[in-house]
């Protein structure tokens, strides 16, 4: 592994279903203890970004680097959790329980042929606690709340102890009290655990007072820099870029540069 | 019963397999629910079935080919449908469950041409397609045993894998988990199962064994693991049961064993609706 500063650099991308381009030249990067936002409408591409990300679609032009190594021979995939958009459509009668979803996150970790011992079932019962979720342990995850479902796939993104996490609309279909408290969370794995977070959106009112960085994504890139810088960009030249009236809601900003 | 299973050599025969199979086919049986490809046991039963009926073809011609085993062919045919099943899979992304009519049809089909050129059903084949409890031989006896133990020391080594990628394939593939060669040594050892079960059990009704336990257990059981020892529990139950009454009615075991599994189906869901019923 080269030492590089960034998590992510995202080079030139260009990416097409059949003959309709969804992404246009994008580049972007993630650096290491950043909190990196991505925004823009639906059907904008970001999904299909972060399976290009992932190495789960290769893009037609340009090139994806992971902690400094190209995708495709990327092997620490360990150290990368995943929330997806469709986290919580999964089959809800499917038989398994909240200990048995998050124990999944350690598979890559444990490698083949490998066992759980009572450490790994300490993490796993540590990454319930994070989430709040420890005393659902033994609950079937079908009978569980969207919200708490979705805290499940969360712990199941932390329990390999990754030094970095993609959530891809985390929040939809969870309730909008729980949804704050899930960016709380957010935030506090970011500050006090030193994650790399790059979490997508559609909504940007509310996540920019715990970004530390915003990338707008609409086919190509139109922002991406500094939070600060973004609040500076102008409602206006949002309203172009949504093709609607956005409130950008000012925050104080507690925490430094990265 | 128990002094004529020390008597003959082929009780001991059709009771010993019927143990193994009645944990193996059950425990595979759950991850193509889980899957919803439950259909899968059928179509290589019937993929099966075809290479049966070539065997005992071959064995009418070549008079030597009538010492192998005909199981044999039905796991050969069985492990190429499987591979050709993963493969149409792939070419209908969208509509992954066509695998399984073409896969079907196309074994009905070879087996159909393979029965009438060997002039008709004999005895032989009549056993496979309903199963029989005085068929099983020695030489069967070890062939499923051996892929008793192949199937477990599959399923434990890799069972986190198999779990997860039927949780969840996409998140299983970003984790690094090598999806293509796991569903290959999967549907593999599906094939290889149905094989050996369909000696006792038959073709049409192997895929009821793998499948009724588990939508019984289903209903009532926690998590993943306990589906899994309940399904293998059930699957015993209408296994041993099953071979019992077939020698007592001197009747097919396949029916027997499924039309149990059937019974201990319903009587879990009506105990879960008087369950629920309660409070
Ligand atoms: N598998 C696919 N085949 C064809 N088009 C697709 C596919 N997935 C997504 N698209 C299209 O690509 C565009 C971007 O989709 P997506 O990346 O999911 O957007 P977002 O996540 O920003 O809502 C959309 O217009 C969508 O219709
Ligand atoms: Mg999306």
């Amino acid at each position: 592994m080269t030492t590089n500063a960034n998590m992510i650099d995202v080079n030139n991308i260009s990416f097409h279903y059949g003959d309709r381009y969804v992404l246009e030249d994008v580049s972007f990067s993630v650096p290491k203890g950043a909190f990196v936002g991505l925004v823009g409408p639906n059907g904008s591409g970001k999904s299909t970004l972060i399976k290009i990300i992932l190495g789960l679609l290769k893009p037609q032009k340009g090139q994806v680097q992971l902690l400094g190594n190209k995708v495709n021979k990327f092997q620490q995939w360990c150290k990368v959790g995943y929330v997806s958009q469709k986290a919580n459509s999964f089959n809800s009668g499917f038989p398994a329980t909240v200990f048995e979803v998050v124990s999944m996150g350690l598979t890559s970790k444990l490698g083949l042929f490998r066992f759980m011992n009572s450490t790994h079932k300490q993490a796993v019962a540590d990454a319930l606690a994070l989430v709040g979720m420890e005393e659902y342990s033994e609950s079937n995850i079908g009978e569980l709340s969207g919200g708490q479902q979705q805290r499940v796939f969360i712990a199941r993104a932390l329990v390999s102890d990754p030094d970095f996490l993609i959530l891809d609309e985390p929040t939809v279909g969870v309730d909008s009290g729980s949804t704050s408290e899930f960016y709380n969370l957010l935030g506090k794995l970011n500050k006090e655990n030193g994650i790399t977070l790059l979490l997508v959106t559609h909504d940007i009112g509310t996540i920019t007072d715990k970004v530390t960085h915003v990338a707008c994504l609409n086919r190509t890139l139109h922002f991406h820099g500094e939070t600060e810088e973004f609040e500076q960009f102008n409602e206006s030249d949002l309203s172009d870029f949504y093709g609607h009236h956005v409130h950008v809601l000012n925050h104080d900003h507690g925490h430094g540069g990265v | 019963m128990i002094e004529a299973i020390w008597k003959f050599e082929f009780l001991q025969n059709a009771f010993l397999a019927g143990i193994l199979i009645g944990i193996i086919a059950p425990l595979l049986g759950v991850f193509l629910v889980v899957r919803r490809q439950a259909l899968i046991a059928d179509a290589l039963s019937h993929i099966t079935l075809a290479g049966i009926a070539a065997s005992l073809l071959m064995g009418k011609y070549v008079t030597s080919w009538q010492a192998v085993n005909p199981v044999y062919m039905g796991m050969g045919f069985s492990a190429v449908g499987s591979l050709f099943i993963e493969q149409l899979r792939k070419v209908y992304k969208h509509f992954e469950e066509l695998a399984i009519p073409i896969t079907l049809s196309g074994g009905i089909g070879l087996g159909v041409v393979f029965i009438s050129l060997a002039d008709g059903f004999n005895s032989d084949l009549f056993n496979y397609l309903f199963g029989s409890v005085i068929a099983i031989s020695r030489g069967d006896l070890l062939a499923v045993s051996v892929i008793t133990f192949v199937v477990l020391v599959v399923v434990i080594m890799l069972y986190k894998e198999l779990f997860f990628l039927s949780f969840d394939e996409e998140h299983a593939i970003v984790s690094g988990i090598r999806g293509k060669w796991i569903h290959i040594v999967f549907i593999l050892i599906v094939a290889f199962v149905i094989a050996v079960s369909m000696q006792i059990v038959g073709v049409l009704l192997v895929s009821a064994l793998m499948t009724l336990p588990v939508a019984a257990s289903i209903r009532v059981a926690k998590g993943f693991k306990q589906t899994i020892f309940l399904s293998i529990i059930i699957g015993e139950c209408s296994v041993i049961g099953g071979l019992v009454l077939a020698y007592y009615l001197d009747i097919a075991p396949g029916g027997t064993i499924v039309l149990l599994s059937a019974i201990i189906l319903v009587l879990i869901l009506l105990f879960k609706r008087w369950k629920q019923g309660k409070s």
